[in-house]
């Protein structure tokens, strides 16, 4: 029982089976956090950094709540405020962190392969929590989690990503999970926000029609359009995306099925998605927050777990 | 390979053991049975199965726990998971422990951990089929024993199961 690697670096490099442990490892986090205390002793002796060199919400108070779940002692850092406006490198700066006696290092860096560099580097685990476009591997594994809970099983299940697919590295750990779980993935959104070598690529569908992409799907995982991320203009107005591809009440309804709605968060509501379908009880969007607990736990655990320290 | 127990011994130790439960706790009213996950479980389900002739089974509150988050050995390797169930609440309960074997006292000593998680019991016994005298690493010791037996550090001591090793039987293998 454990991972094929000592990282959780992306999606890209796990095997299935590794996929299969940490959601199953997940299911037993789930039920401690179901308890009337909701900790436990796991992790006691293992010190976690939180790196952090881009804003987050959602993922660095998950994985604050995760490793103190686990009774591991934390350190948050977040760029801002830090020496790293005094020009010390991201090296330099784990280096000085690592030296204080830290086993594990949670990162989220806005340059794509930051924490792969890392890996190279330093001998303590790293958790990828998104680098630039590439991955974001537990948010990948949470939203797997979710469907799984919903639907029993990934496989055969018709999975839409719908969105800024570009600039998402939400679309891109979801599409190597589920692939490699057998769930059918398609791509849906403007042409411009979606890469011409997708199909090629990943071996999924591409759909540029939002009907037709809501009317396959049994999941639709509706994305947010970064704007930061985007340097030139994509679309003519947020009100126009909303138009086509916004996803509300209306367009839900008139479906012939029921479909699941999941939403990686920050919303910006009355853009990619409306509040009547956002608030509405296809929406599992709250309760893929709460899984992001126990995955997140489970990841450390298992990533902590079964290394006996030799100093 | 030594027999400890055979089959028909083995009926009969856990009906006795059930038996000075309900005489120690008479009709389950205040107590809450917990088995120790994975093996210790299916001991339990015997000893549930043979007090529910004498206890109506919706008296008697029955759970499982695994001890796994509360190893102390949790940076040497990691072991398989397994469901905890405990619907009931332990608060001010009777609380018993019950295991297959007791050996170095270390998965106990987790096990009170972990029951601590989800209250304070008023007392917590612990039931034992095999009690492997002078092998304790923890000052643990059980209140209801089924058979305590004299064993070397190398041996092990197997418990088969019907429902899941095919027939029933206690060895200890050298």
């Amino acid at each position: 029982m454990q991972l094929s690697s000592k990282h959780l670096l992306g999606i890209r490099d796990l095997q299935p089976t590794d996929i299969q442990l940490i959601l199953d490892t997940a299911i037993e986090f789930k039920e401690v956090l179901q308890r009337p205390i909701k900790k436990v002793p796991t992790l006691r002796d293992v010190t976690i950094v939180n790196l952090f060199y881009e804003n987050s919400t959602r993922t660095r108070i998950s994985f604050e709540l995760a490793e103190k779940r686990l009774s591991a002692d934390t350190i948050n850092f977040t760029a801002s405020g830090s020496s790293v406006s005094k020009g010390e490198t991201l090296l330099d700066t784990v280096n000085n962190i690592l030296s204080m006696k830290v086993d594990m290092v949670v990162m989220r860096h806005s340059a794509s392969g930051a924490p792969h560099f890392l890996a190279k580097h330093i001998p303590a685990s790293i958790v990828n929590a998104g680098d630039g476009i590439n991955e974001h591997p537990t948010q990948a594994l949470l939203d797997a989690y979710s469907i799984r809970e919903k639907l029993g099983t990934l496989e055969g299940r018709k999975i839409a990503i719908i969105g800024d697919i570009m600039h998402s590295r939400v679309a891109l750990s979801n599409i190597y999970l589920l692939k490699k779980m057998g769930a059918e993935v398609m791509v849906a959104g403007p042409p411009t926000l979606i890469p011409v070598y997708m199909k090629e690529a990943f071996d999924v569908q591409v759909e540029y029609n939002l009907r037709k992409a809501l009317e396959w799907c049994d999941v639709a995982n509706v994305l947010r359009i970064q704007l930061e991320r985007q340097n030139q203009v994509l679309f003519s107005s947020l009100r126009e995306y909303s138009l086509a591809y916004g996803i509300n009440k209306r367009i839900l309804d008139s479906l012939k099925k029921e479909i699941l709605i999941m939403h990686p968060g920050p919303i910006n509501r009355g853009v990619e998605i409306d509040s009547d379908a956002a608030d509405s009880k296809q929406s599992i969007i709250l309760q893929q927050v709460e899984n992001g607990v126990a995955v997140r736990m489970a990841v450390l655990y298992l990533l902590a777990g079964g290394k006996e320290q030799k100093n | 390979m030594k027999t400890i127990l055979t089959e028909e011994q083995l009926a009969i130790t856990i009906q006795r053991l059930s038996y000075q439960l309900l005489e120690n706790h008479i009709g389950l009213e205040n107590t809450v049975l917990i088995g120790i996950q994975p093996r210790g479980i299916f001991f339990s389900n015997r000893i549930v199965k043979e007090i529910s002739k004498e206890v109506p089974t919706d008296k008697i509150q029955y759970g499982k726990l695994d001890i796994t988050f509360y190893r102390d050995d949790v940076r040497q390797g990691l072991h398989a998971l397994n469901r905890t169930e405990i619907p009931y609440s332990i608060e001010k309960r009777n609380v018993i422990l019950i295991d297959d074997v007791l050996y170095t006292g270390r998965t106990i000593r987790a096990a009170l951990d972990a029951l601590q998680d989800f209250g304070r019991p008023a007392k917590v016994e612990l039931c034992i089929l095999i009690d492997r005298r002078f092998s304790r690493e923890l000052p643990i010791q059980s209140d209801y024993t089924g058979q305590s037996i004299d064993s070397i550090i190398g041996q092990k001591v197997k418990v088969f199961w019907r429902e899941k090793d095919g027939k029933e039987e206690v060895v200890l293998i050298d």
